[in-house]
């Protein structure tokens, strides 16, 4: 610990945190995994998703954008937490379509391991918003699917921060609100298969997806078919 | 009917028309909205042409032009009527008869709401309150407005503006000789009921500003805050506090913004003072950039308010002209402020200070990220005190009359005095200044309101409160209010209301955060099956459920409070449910229509069911 280093708790358990940094940075470098949908490493935080809300000194935040502080206490994964996410995950299943059989993304789908993740194993009571946007396949390597996007923003963030492209944005407003590409369609924009906001880590769901690869590796062997979501950062406080 | 379907056709434009309305703001990507509107205004549309000429011309994305110009709702992508027609669709206009006006334009216009003329002349659409309740049902017409309306108004407006009259001709046909207060009066009653000490009772010229110039900054805000003023749009901040961390903070600029986004279905107050008062407006804000040490300002009048901004530019510049604003104020060297008016485009959103700041950002209307807080790091990462409009006014008058004399108005710990935006079933709606303090009995006697079965306090995001509560006091102890009591009479039906403002939130909802966007959907559905009779008592315990998620995790303050319309009055109206609430028959969901369920497959396989298809089967 150096000087300006200072602890807090997350269930009971004590992180150590440098100064300016987000309760959820300094959980991720002690192994505590907060889960989070639209935040990810390498992208400035959103704090959209709400997954990662946590209660810190008795209020809700956002983990992702709510500076650390010196004794605080948050709770992470309790039962009411917990609640909270789930309805926020199937929240997200609802407004979209989110048919994991028939999606490629199956196995690599964040929103799926997430909703693992979070016990949600059964029928939910909320209603299905059936949106029927058309597929973007303008692209000879990429199409589009939006009735499959959560509205991370990574995509919007990694093309702008990683590519200094900005070929993704949001348009509308409130439930109207979706992703839109900086042209008429993807082929009208300046994205390329190796642009990091393609690449295969950034689209949490299957709304972005790379032509001619979806397969190669067979269910069972993806990523989550290895463990839970957040296993990696848990796997650190292991060591 | 015409449908007006196919739309008009976008008009030709070239892009050294499009590249000169961007230089007139300087190419600047912060002027966005202003950019916008202007396009909107003269080619009716933003067309796919706009964006592209735009995004070049302020080395934006076009997707980020985009993203804009969908985000508010006087906007458009596709083209608009020469002539707009925006009808005021709160559930107060709703109440006073909407419905027959709506129907008098469709007739007259020949087209449905939500459409467009196909020869481009007329627009007819929906807009959430305009801040008119007081004067129900009202209408926007481009940039004037016009209340009261009814069937036989509509028929007089139509046929004067079909024969080609501008909409200003319907105020005066000597609009245009007309000085600007006086065109927004002959639109628009002030309807002040109840003048009080303060902010609408006699006002001295610039008396605050002259005491502040032989004040210290520190001392300005000391005074402020040991007046014990609070903010006036509702959240109810100490202003001198707020103000104290802004004039902390060490930076090289600092900004003064006046929320003049006033869009709490059944709020106005702000109306009358910018009408009535923008001089006491503009001293205040000018004693608030000495206290912080700002030197520029903004004042972000709503877009629904279009109709005073020409009143307010010329107290402006008057202000300049006489020395009370710009370099120098009153000849103090060193004393510089200055300010522009920033005009919304609707967005309730925008009353957020943080979704405010985006918007003159010329972002789309989002709330930042808290912390860092505006007064930290605000307008373009500065400083940034941002006040609602009365509170401006309350700064000028304690500066004058002293804090002391503004303590000791009020009761407990709300000082001074509120006003009151008055609509709904009442005989005198109207604007009330009066002190804190007040039971709702006597506040409904007052503005002859004594039948009232539920009072809306403090718009939707507030409390509805029966009878049984009619003894509660407005004030920040009790009855909080940013300032709107809406009266209903008791052959109102409380399930329509609740509706119409769960609908207001789905409608404003930025879209940012998961639970806001899409949770308020789900409450709308919910209280759907209440309103047609289809909810079983387990959906009474569902609107609870959902109502916690969203309050516990929405980012900003529309999804902390959106809720509230169901859960107040399930708490203070609970038989509104429960007679509605019945247990399902043979259990099969009363929801579930089984006749639309298999209408694709039917289409489909151009077959019909021996089973469900009664008539076939038999």
């Amino acid at each position: 610990m150096s000087g300006s280093d200072f602890t807090f708790e997350i269930d009971g358990v004590e992180i150590t945190a440098r100064s300016g940094q987000t309760i959820m940075e300094a959980a991720d470098e002690a192994g505590v995994y907060i889960p989070r949908l639209c935040d990810h490493e390498g992208l400035r935080h959103q704090g959209s998703c709400r997954v990662c809300t946590v209660k810190a000194g008795g209020r809700s935040v956002a983990a992702c954008t709510q500076p650390a502080a010196p004794g605080l206490k948050v709770e992470n994964e309790t039962p009411h937490i917990t609640k909270l996410r789930r309805d926020l995950v199937e929240m997200l299943f609802h407004e979209g379509n989110h048919l994991c059989p028939i999606c490629e993304a199956s196995g690599n789908c964040e929103l799926q391991a997430m909703a693992y993740r979070l016990d949600m194993t059964g029928p939910t009571r909320f209603p299905y918003l059936e949106p029927s946007r058309g597929v973007d396949a303008s692209h000879p390597d990429i199409a589009l699917d939006t009735n499959r996007c959560i509205s991370c923003g990574r995509c919007i963030r990694a093309s702008q921060d990683v590519d200094h492209k900005g070929v993704f944005g949001y348009v509308g407003r409130g439930i109207h609100r979706r992703l839109a590409v900086n042209g008429s369609d993807l082929a009208h924009t300046d994205a390329a298969i190796t642009d990091d906001a393609i690449s295969k880590d950034v689209c949490p769901v299957g709304c972005i997806i790379r032509k001619g690869v979806g397969f190669t590796t067979p269910i069972g062997e993806r990523e989550f078919d290895k463990g839970l979501i957040g296993h990696e950062i848990e796997g650190k406080r292991d060591e | 009917m015409d449908e007006g379907l196919p739309a008009c056709e976008v008009p030709l434009v070239s892009d050294a028309e499009i590249m000169a309305v961007c230089e007139g703001y300087g190419n600047d990507p912060h002027r966005m909205l202003d950019i916008l509107r202007d396009l909107q205004d003269r080619f009716r549309c933003i067309s796919p042409q706009i964006l592209t000429v735009v995004a070049k011309q302020t080395g934006s994305t076009r997707v980020a032009v985009e993203g804009v110009a969908t985000f508010y709702s006087f906007l458009s992508l596709t083209p608009k009527g020469r002539v707009t027609i925006r009808l005021c669709d709160d559930i107060v206009d709703r109440f006073s008869g909407l419905a027959e006006v709506t129907e008098a334009f469709e007739t007259e216009l020949g087209i449905k709401l939500g459409h467009t003329s196909r020869d481009g002349a007329f627009s007819l659409d929906y807009t959430p309150c305009i801040g008119l309740c007081d004067q129900a049902p009202a209408a926007m017409i481009n940039d004037i407005v016009v209340t009261n309306l009814t069937v036989e108004k509509v028929r007089g407006i139509m046929a004067a503006l079909k024969s080609g009259k501008s909409p200003e001709a319907l105020i005066s046909e000597r609009f245009g000789e007309l000085k600007p207060h006086e065109r927004a009066t002959r639109m628009v009653d002030n309807n002040i009921r109840h003048a009080g000490p303060v902010l609408l009772g006699p006002v001295p010229e610039d008396a605050g500003l002259r005491k502040a110039l032989d004040l210290a900054p520190a001392d300005i805000v000391d005074a402020v805050e040991a007046s014990g003023l609070r903010g006036c749009g509702g959240a109810g901040f100490v202003t001198g506090r707020k103000w104290r961390f802004a004039a902390q903070e060490p930076a090289e600029r600092r900004f003064i913004f006046c929320n003049a986004d006033e869009g709490e279905p059944g709020t106005f107050k702000d109306r009358v003072l910018l009408t009535e008062r923008p001089h006491l407006l503009i001293e205040g804000m000018t004693i608030a950039a000495k206290a912080v040490g700002a030197k520029e300002g903004v004042l972000y009048l709503r877009g629904e308010y279009v109709y005073l901004r020409e009143l307010l530019q010329s107290v402006i510049e008057e202000r300049r002209e006489r020395g009370l604003l710009g370099p120098a104020i009153l000849g103090v060297e060193g004393f510089d402020f200055d300010l522009r008016i920033q005009m919304g485009a609707g967005a309730y959103i925008c009353g957020e200070e943080g979704a405010l700041i985006s918007s003159c950002e010329g972002l789309p209307g989002e709330p930042k990220t808290r912390p860092p807080f505006p007064v930290t790091k605000g307008y373009l990462g500065f400083p940034t005190v941002v006040n609602n409009v009365e509170t401006f006014c309350n700064v000028a008058r304690i500066l004058d009359r002293g804090a002391e004399w503004f303590h000791a108005l009020g009761a407990g710990g709300s000082h001074g005095t509120k006003l009151f935006s008055v609509s709904g079933d009442c005989l005198n709606p109207g604007v009330y200044e009066l002190a804190y303090g007040m039971t709702m009995r006597d506040f409904l006697s007052l503005v002859g309101g004594e039948e009232a079965a539920a009072v809306q306090v403090g718009g939707p995001s507030g409390t509805m409160i029966a009878r049984d509560s009619f003894h509660r006091r407005l004030s920040f102890d009790d009855l909080t209010t940013g300032g709107a009591i809406t009266i209903f009479g008791p052959e109102r039906n409380i399930l329509e209301i609740v509706e119409y403002y769960i609908s207001f939130f789905v409608h404003e909802s930025c879209g940012y955060c998961t639970p806001c966007r899409v949770g308020n959907v789900f409450l709308q559905r919910a209280i759907g099956k209440f309103r047609k009779g289809l909810a079983n008592p387990k959906d009474i315990e569902y609107l609870k459920d959902l109502s916690a998620t969203i309050i516990e995790t929405s980012r900003c303050g529309l999804g902390t409070t959106s809720p509230r319309p169901i859960l107040e009055t399930m708490e203070n109206f609970p038989l509104v449910y429960s007679a509605l609430a019945k247990p399902s028959k043979d259990r099969i969901r009363a929801t579930f229509d089984i006749q639309a369920a298999i209408d694709d497959a039917r289409k489909l396989a151009k077959r019909r069911s021996y089973i469900f298809d009664r008539d076939f089967g038999q």
